[in-house]
């Protein structure tokens, strides 16, 4: 009997050696461990054997069938390993092929420029105050002390809506957002007439120029101007603001530049440039002479004060404009200001 | 404004380069927009803003010469040789200059010729070819002889595009100079400001450059001329003086008229004007001098019209039907707000804009002297009348005079008559230049033209000018500036630019206006224009940079735009691309959005008055119509589109928004968003994708989901009919029974208006919201829910109904019923066949049962679909499907 249990382990071990998946495996189970495998047989015939031999035999016994079932468990774990070995193999995907896109949806560059600034405006202080686009010509000039007939007319060439009876008060396409500073200064005045509250806005907006169109000048184009009232605004706080804003838009090293300059609503004016960003200031083909221009900037003039409902010997404040697309232009590169409203997927995907 | 700097030294020492003193100007608020070398040093690339031109004159190899000797060329008859002196040795210099002919073959020269001479290697324009080439001179044999350096032409030089013939300088040129140092200039084209016109002349110019380098102002000589004595020649009666506050006269007999002086000549051409003859010339040169136009009569015309009565001027508005020929040959009928320079026969010239031709005007004399800035015409005109005249003019009455510059530049506008004159009358020219430069004219006529000139000047000065006092002080400047000046310094300042200061007190000071600039008010205005000079003679750059002290003002935010923003948002988040749109178009392009056999738009259009292309015509009514506009446009290289737009359509109005009193008559501005989509619904890749065409059902599901994330209320789509829909596939968009759009697949007539690529066959989509309706509709907070922590109960429900019932209906009525128990109803199929009956349809719902704080058993969901069913069945007559 001890013969034949050690044959049966010697073969059941040696016949697990060949098993290499699950269904061998269990086969091998089946066959070496199962109801009728050779070994359970055996302990099926226990009670024919004798008193001496009973413990000798079934120690035995039990010896073999522990060792089988340790060899099962060990084969298994191998078998598995290699099942999921052979499994990640197959499963081995090209990688460099090109995944499953949603598509993207894109914010205009127009948009996404404005964001940026109302956001950094917004932490200055500044609200975002919009005003209509077909304006009278005394909100878009009178109020803004260009007077009829002012030769500083000649700096806006103007769009007039066809209107009659009108007199020297035609319909225009507002030159400049400039109108709203007029409205917005009415409404923040009209809260407290007598002591009216400091005002600090930024007025985006499109506007229309009697101009032809080529690479560098549109008939529409949008503007995005800034307006500070109160008792003690000062054009160093101007400067100032213009340098936050610039080192914000451009980088913390980016140098401002004031030059005098003249719009009807401000005075003292300037010119805001910053140094190019592009060659640091050398001088290239974008700018030249190392500076570029970005946009136009004053005290408010008394007499706009005054048509909005402050008092210009209580109050002082300054303003600016400034053009979102010629920033778009100068930090991407674009070379074509007719791309911005044509909408060719082919632009605007690009941002 | 083109100075020559050369010129500008007649008033002011300038030892800075050209490129810091284009600099200084460009700060001070005059841009200089190109600077142009004549010789003298080209500033390096990148130094400077202005855009630069010119030639450099090498000073080896361009120098001043003599000709001692005018030789005939052996083997051209054309050509001759030039024996001259360079400073160091004689050469024999080739040219075929045609103003040398008369010297040729005389022996040697009487008085020497002097010239510019270029040596071999000298850069210079060709001569021969047009515009500007360079060319470096190279040694060449011409017709057998030798020739390696030459004398130059004023095109070779670049100094204008003269090349008739060579250079002749005057005779204190000497012989071996650099060309550079005795003629090198450069001219800056300077851009002025309407508030800068009292910088339009030289002295204007220069009277800015010594203030800010803070040099001394050459103040001009006072003019010799007239003698004293009382003006008996003329009189003026000026009917208007608010248009013509001043008149002066003068006059000189017996002049000569001939070519001015070369120098005089070389000045004007560098500043941009053509010289005529020492008359024409004269008047143009005081205006660029000193900044006041001039006029020339001739005398004996106007006393011949005066018929042995005294010449009388008279200054009027144009009369009703009034004509006049100008002298540019044109017939104007006359406004009536055009002021006029009459005798007392009848208009002689349109006041400050432009000289007449009728009658005595014309006298062909009396035109060629007439108008400054529009030489051009006056040579040409010269050239035609000279025969017909007979006799040259030999008494000139000058006039100088101030006019309302609102009203010439008027004029000028109105007639398309742009001078020089008009520039500087459109502007403001202060009457003191009146007589100044009437004095300046006839001193230089005197110079260059011979002629008495008649004692005393005619002087009609009915409006005299105020020039404004202003008290301003240190407080003031710190008020605007934000910067501490002594008033001392603010007085040396001021005085610099010929503001007269009177220290009143510690602080204060009373600043009185120059008489030569009309751009500062008074009070308050006054006080701020005082400041803006005292900052750009300070210095921009020296003001500091400071934040905002100020107490900050009342944080309003912007509720609407943030709302409209997130409305971009919600798009961009479904893959849709913002576009943004030319507002400006035409009404049939617009109506291509609607049905041929339907147009409706009969609305008022904003119509411009002036457009600048046949395509601008009007501002759109539709965002639809721009958006499909674009998606034209693209499909050419897209096939798949989803586009959004947000902006606003405009709507003459008669009486639109009135609100805002002086807003009466404008129109309205109505915000829209449009949604557009066409193409497949994946693009093809390399495994299958959903390719099919985009239906309603897609673009329905973005707006969905647009308006759900923006929390409307009760949003609801009823079927309806539009212009642009098919009218099976349209629906209204509602909340509650407030209709805020409407949304569809466009009818096939209106897709067929558009110009679609071959390969571009799939419906379009598009929806059209009204953006002002829908941000007052989203609700600024709204409540949440607590997440449930048990576990649903699902269960699917099937009915059948009539095909014609709305599939909302059945949602609505389960989701009625089931109230809070039933917390979602979802469509997961809808199926037809003939087992189910014709005219009939099955619509499969998924129902979850769900509360935040109960299971329900099976038996509660029994009861409810139970309750459910019996509604469905008597409500909408559906039966459930088993």
């Amino acid at each position: 009997m001890l013969d034949k249990l050690n044959e049966i382990q010697t073969n059941a071990l040696s016949a697990i050696e060949s098993v290499q998946d699950e269904a061998a495996l269990e086969a091998w189970r089946v066959a070496h461990l199962g109801r009728n495998s050779a070994l359970m047989q055996l302990f099926n015939g226990f009670g024919q054997l004798s008193k001496e031999e009973r413990p000798v035999i079934g120690q035995r016994a039990n010896e073999v069938k522990k060792a089988l079932e340790e060899a099962f468990v060990a084969r298994s774990g191998q078998v598995r390993q290699a099942a999921l070995k052979r499994s990640i193999e197959q499963e081995r995907l090209d990688v460099t092929l090109p995944g499953r896109r949603l598509p993207l949806g894109r914010l205009h560059p127009d948009t996404q420029i404005l964001r940026e600034l109302y956001r950094v405006f917004g932490e200055m202080g500044f609200q975002v105050y919009r005003s209509r686009e077909v304006e009278s010509d005394e909100y878009n000039f009178q109020l803004l002390n260009f007077p009829v007939g002012h030769p500083a007319r000649d700096m806006q060439d103007t769009y007039f809506v066809e209107s009659e009876g009108r007199g020297e008060n035609p319909i225009v396409l507002r030159t400049h957002t400039s109108p709203g500073q007029i409205r917005a200064m009415h409404e923040y005045a009209a809260r407290d007439p007598h002591n009216p509250p400091p005002v600090r806005i930024i007025l985006p907006g499109m506007v229309y120029r009697y101009e032809q169109v080529d690479a560098r000048h549109e008939t529409q184009f949008d503007q995005i101007e800034g307006l500070a009232v109160g008792p003690g605004i000062t054009f160093s706080d101007l400067k100032g603001t213009l340098a936050d804003l610039a080192r914000r838009l451009f980088g913390q090293n980016v140098r401002t530049r004031f030059r005098a300059s003249f719009f009807p609503f401000t005075e003292p004016s300037a010119e805001f440039d910053i140094e190019c960003f592009l060659c640091g200031g050398k001088g290239c083909n974008v700018c030249g002479g190392g500076w570029l221009e970005i946009g136009g900037c004053g005290m408010i003039h008394s007499v706009v004060l005054q048509n909005g409902g402050y008092d210009p010997e209580r109050y002082t404040g300054f303003a600016f404009g400034l053009g979102p697309q010629r920033i778009a232009m100068l930090r991407y590169g674009i070379n074509d200001i007719r791309y911005f409203w044509e909408n060719d997927l082919r632009f605007l995907e690009q941002f | 404004m083109k100075a020559p700097l050369s010129w500008l030294k007649d008033f002011v020492d300038i030892d800075i380069s050209i490129a810091d003193l284009a600099h200084l100007i460009t700060m001070a608020g005059m841009e200089v927009e190109e600077i142009r070398i004549l010789g003298l040093p080209m500033p390096a690339p990148g130094s400077v803003d202005a855009r630069l031109s010119g030639l450099e004159w090498d000073r080896e190899k361009i120098v001043v010469a003599s000709i001692l000797e005018v030789l005939p060329h052996p083997n051209a008859d054309r050509l001759t040789l030039c024996k001259l002196f360079d400073g160091q040795q004689e050469h024999i210099v080739l040219t075929g200059a045609p103003n040398l002919f008369e010297y040729k073959g005389i022996g040697p020269l009487p008085k020497v010729l002097k010239v510019a001479y270029a040596k071999e290697g000298a850069q210079i324009y060709d001569g021969h070819q047009e515009g500007l080439v360079l060319t470096k001179l190279k040694r060449a044999t011409i017709r057998g002889v030798e020739s390696f350096s030459m004398v130059c032409s004023e095109k070779e030089l670049g100094i204008s595009d003269e090349h008739e013939g060579i250079l002749i300088l005057d005779e204190d040129a000497l012989p071996g100079t650099p060309l550079a140092d005795y003629l090198g200039d450069a001219v800056m084209d300077v851009k002025l400001l309407p508030s800068f016109a009292r910088c339009a002349s030289m002295l204007g110019l220069a009277r800015e450059i010594a203030a800010i380098t803070g040099t001394p102002l050459k103040h001009p000589k006072s003019p010799t001329q007239p003698p004293a004595g009382k003006a008996d020649f003329a009189e003026i009666e000026i009917t208007n003086p608010e248009m013509n506050p001043r008149f002066v006269l003068g006059l000189i007999r017996n002049i000569e008229i001939r070519p001015s002086p070369e120098k005089v000549q070389r000045r004007l051409k560098m500043a941009g004007m053509r010289p005529i003859n020492n008359i024409v010339d004269a008047t143009n040169y005081v205006m660029l001098e000193i900044g006041e136009p001039l006029h020339a009569f001739d005398y004996d015309v106007l006393v011949k019209s005066a018929k042995n009565k005294p010449v009388k001027i008279i200054t009027r508005t144009a009369k009703a039907g009034e004509k006049l020929t100008t002298l540019d040959g044109v017939e104007r009928k006359l406004d009536e707000t055009t002021v006029l320079v009459c005798d007392q026969a009848g208009a002689l010239s349109i006041a400050g804009v432009m000289g007449g031709r009728e009658s005595e005007v014309y006298d062909a004399a009396q035109e060629v002297l007439d108008a400054p800035g529009i030489e051009s015409q006056a040579g040409e005109f010269l050239k035609g009348k000279a025969s017909a005249r007979g006799k040259s003019t030999s008494s000139i009455l000058l006039e100088g005079a101030a006019w309302n510059f609102i009203n010439i530049r008027k004029t000028a506008r109105a007639y398309a008559l742009h001078s020089e004159a008009s520039y500087r009358f459109g502007r403001g020219v202060h009457p003191a230049m009146a007589e100044r430069g009437v004095r300046r004219g006839l001193e230089l006529m005197h110079a260059w033209a011979n002629g008495e000139v008649a004692p005393g000047l005619v002087d009609a000065y009915p409006l005299p000018a105020k020039d404004p006092t202003v008290e301003i002080t240190s407080a003031d400047v710190k008020r605007w500036l934000g910067v501490e000046i002594p008033i001392k310094k603010v007085k040396l300042m001021l005085e610099r630019l010929e503001f007269t200061c009177t220290l009143e007190s510690k602080q204060r000071l009373l600043v009185t206006v120059p008489d030569h600039r009309m751009d500062i008010g008074e009070g308050i205005t006054g006080k701020a224009d005082i400041v803006e000079e005292i900052a750009r003679i300070y210095g921009y750059d020296n003001i500091p940079e400071t934040r905002i002290a100020d107490e900050l003002p009342p944080q309003l935010g912007n509720p609407l735009l943030d709302k409209e923003e997130r409305v971009r948002d919600l798009l961009v988040a479904q893959g849709l691309q913002e576009t943004i749109s030319y507002r400006l178009t035409t009404p049939e392009r617009e109506a291509r959005r609607l049905r041929p056999d339907n147009p409706t738009d009969d609305q008022p259009y904003v119509r411009i008055a002036n457009p600048i292309a046949p395509d601008k015509a009007v501002l759109r009514h539709s965002v639809l119509a721009s958006l499909l506009d674009v998606a034209e446009h693209n499909a050419r290289v897209r096939e798949r589109l989803a586009l959004f737009e947000i902006g606003p359509a405009f709507l003459a109005s008669e009486s639109g928004d009135l609100s805002s009193g002086s807003g009466q008559g404008l129109p309205d501005e109505l915000q829209r968003v449009v949604l557009l989509l066409a193409g497949p619904r994946s693009l093809p890749g390399w495994q299958p994708v959903d390719a099919t065409p985009m239906d309603f059902y897609d673009l329905k599901g973005v707006l969905s989901a647009l308006l759900d994330g923006l929390r409307i209320p009760a949003v609801g789509f009823r079927p309806a009919e539009h212009p642009s829909f098919h009218p099976g596939k349209c629906a209204r968009v509602m909340s509650g029974d407030k209709q805020i759009g409407v949304v569809g697949e466009l009818h096939p007539q209106v897709r067929g208006q558009y110009d679609w690529p071959a390969s571009f066959r799939s419906p379009v989509l598009v929806a059209e919201i009204d953006l002002d309706i829908l941000l007052t509709l989203i609700p600024t907070l709204h409540q949440t829910e607590a997440v449930p922590t048990l576990p649903p109960v699902l269960e699917d429900l099937a009915v059948v109904v009539d095909e014609s019932l709305p599939a909302e209906r059945v949602a609505e009525l389960i989701r009625q019923t089931g109230g809070k128990v039933v917390s979602d109803v979802r469509l997961f199929d809808v199926y037809r066949d003939e087992k189910i009956g014709a005219g009939k349809k099955s619509l499969a719902y998924r129902l979850t049962y769900q509360a935040v704080n109960k299971t329900f058993s099976d038996k509660d969901v029994a009861g409810m679909r139970g309750r459910i069913l019996r509604r469905l069945e008597q409500e909408l007559g559906a039966v459930l499907r088993r």
